[in-house]
């Protein structure tokens, strides 16, 4: 029962962050603001649809012993793990391959590294 | 010797974690046992100036490794919570104010700098963008800079977070 | 308690359909590197909840595999458009 509702509020709350992370990507008018929104929110919601995977593997290994569900949970957190990682470098590498061709941050405040002639 | 071991060790840990519920040793089967000690031999031989490139073994240190998933889980998850809160509320309402920051860590070894930059990168609302190699400052895209510090030159790198100093952390884990 | 799955995976692929209009449109090459890799992040998690849905725990190994290579390929992108390459 405690379960089930676990899933549902991790379900829900991946959801939400994935929906509103596609919804800032049409929404912010440059590439770097859109990125903060694209990869960052759901990098974020697709590791809590994730631990609800890990929620119910748990649960149904508790409830039937079936050691099938041990393997279930490792490979999501393998899985989480692996997403995680490579989605920050990755952004990483998008965001300075976006400043060296030559795309400026549109509306911006401050841009310190166009300053320092780079 | 020790780079060989410390790889050994590293892709059996994998490979056992990726076969567990396979049979009644424990969680594996023998015969996944044996070909998992195989299969890291192998790898270790082949692999083992790839994950320890330098003469320092630091990190081999169980302290440090146990640190690791502590400041992931504490600090660190509190702080892209918080951030991912403050991007939802400025996809809703669309209040921006972007800009590339320098900011000054104080860390001084690669491993160091690179799990600070991950961090960053993995908080919503900010960018590793580039380094400067000569100083180790790191240029970051901030969604919302605050008002007032766009005139600075160079912002110490607490004043990104808002409940913990991740840049001691990590001094603590890497250095 | 699975058929709190189903719905998300619907939800996930009506986003990942989403994102294909940013991919159509965006304005610079940069704009549709981000768009593939928000595709490629969706498409993990909705994999993951597929390898429950159907009970097959291949399609989470499918999808760590396809996490990896598609962080290769975003990096190779970046790296070409970066000038890099």
């Amino acid at each position: 029962m405690i379960a089930e509702w676990l899933i549902l509020v991790f379900l829900g709350i991946g959801i939400v962050f994935n929906t509103l992370g596609v919804i800032g990507l049409h929404r912010f008018p440059d590439v770097y603001t859109r990125m903060h929104a694209a990869t960052k929110a759901t990098t974020f919601g697709s590791v809590f649809t994730s631990f609800a995977v890990i929620a119910y593997a748990g649960a149904t290994y508790l409830h039937t012993t079936d050691s099938q569900f041990i393997t279930l949970g490792l490979h999501t957190v393998v899985a989480v793990l692996a997403l995680a990682l490579t989605n920050a470098v990755s952004s990483h590498a998008l965001a300075r391959a976006a400043h060296r061709s030559g795309i400026m941050p549109a509306p911006s405040v401050v841009d310190r590294l166009k300053e320092a002639g780079r | 010797m020790i780079p060989f071991i410390l790889t050994f060790l590293f892709s059996l840990f994998i490979y056992l974690v990726l076969t567990a519920g396979s049979g009644d040793v424990g969680l594996w089967s023998v015969s996944e046992l044996i070909a998992g000690v195989a299969l890291s031999l192998l790898t270790a031989a082949i692999a083992r100036k790839f994950l320890c490139r330098g003469e320092n073994y630091r990190m081999a240190n169980p302290v440090r490794l146990i640190l690791i998933p502590v400041y992931i889980i504490g600090p660190f998850f509190l702080e892209v919570i918080r951030a991912n809160l403050d991007v939802a509320y400025r996809v809703i309402t669309g209040r921006i104010r972007p800009g590339i920051i320098r900011v000054s860590s104080g860390l001084q070894t690669d491993l160091g700098i690179f799990m600070l930059a991950n961090s960053i990168t993995l908080t919503p609302g900010t960018i590793t963008v580039d380094i400067d190699e000569s100083t180790q400052d790191l240029f970051i895209h901030n969604i919302n800079i605050h008002p007032g510090d766009e005139g600075k030159q160079v912002i110490p790198a607490r004043d990104l977070f808002a409940f913990s100093d991740l840049a001691t952390w990590i001094r603590r884990i890497a250095e | 308690m699975i058929d709190l799955f189903s719905p998300a995976v619907l939800i996930l692929v009506v986003l990942i359909g989403l994102c294909m209009v940013r991919l159509f449109l965006g304005p610079t090459p940069a704009d549709r590197a981000v768009s593939l890799d928000t595709i490629n992040t969706l498409t993990v998690a909705a994999l993951i909840i597929l390898g429950v849905i159907f009970r097959q725990i291949i399609f989470i190994d499918v999808a760590i595999v396809y996490a990896l290579l598609s962080f290769v390929s975003t990096l190779y992108i970046a790296k070409y458009l970066g000038g890099e390459l």
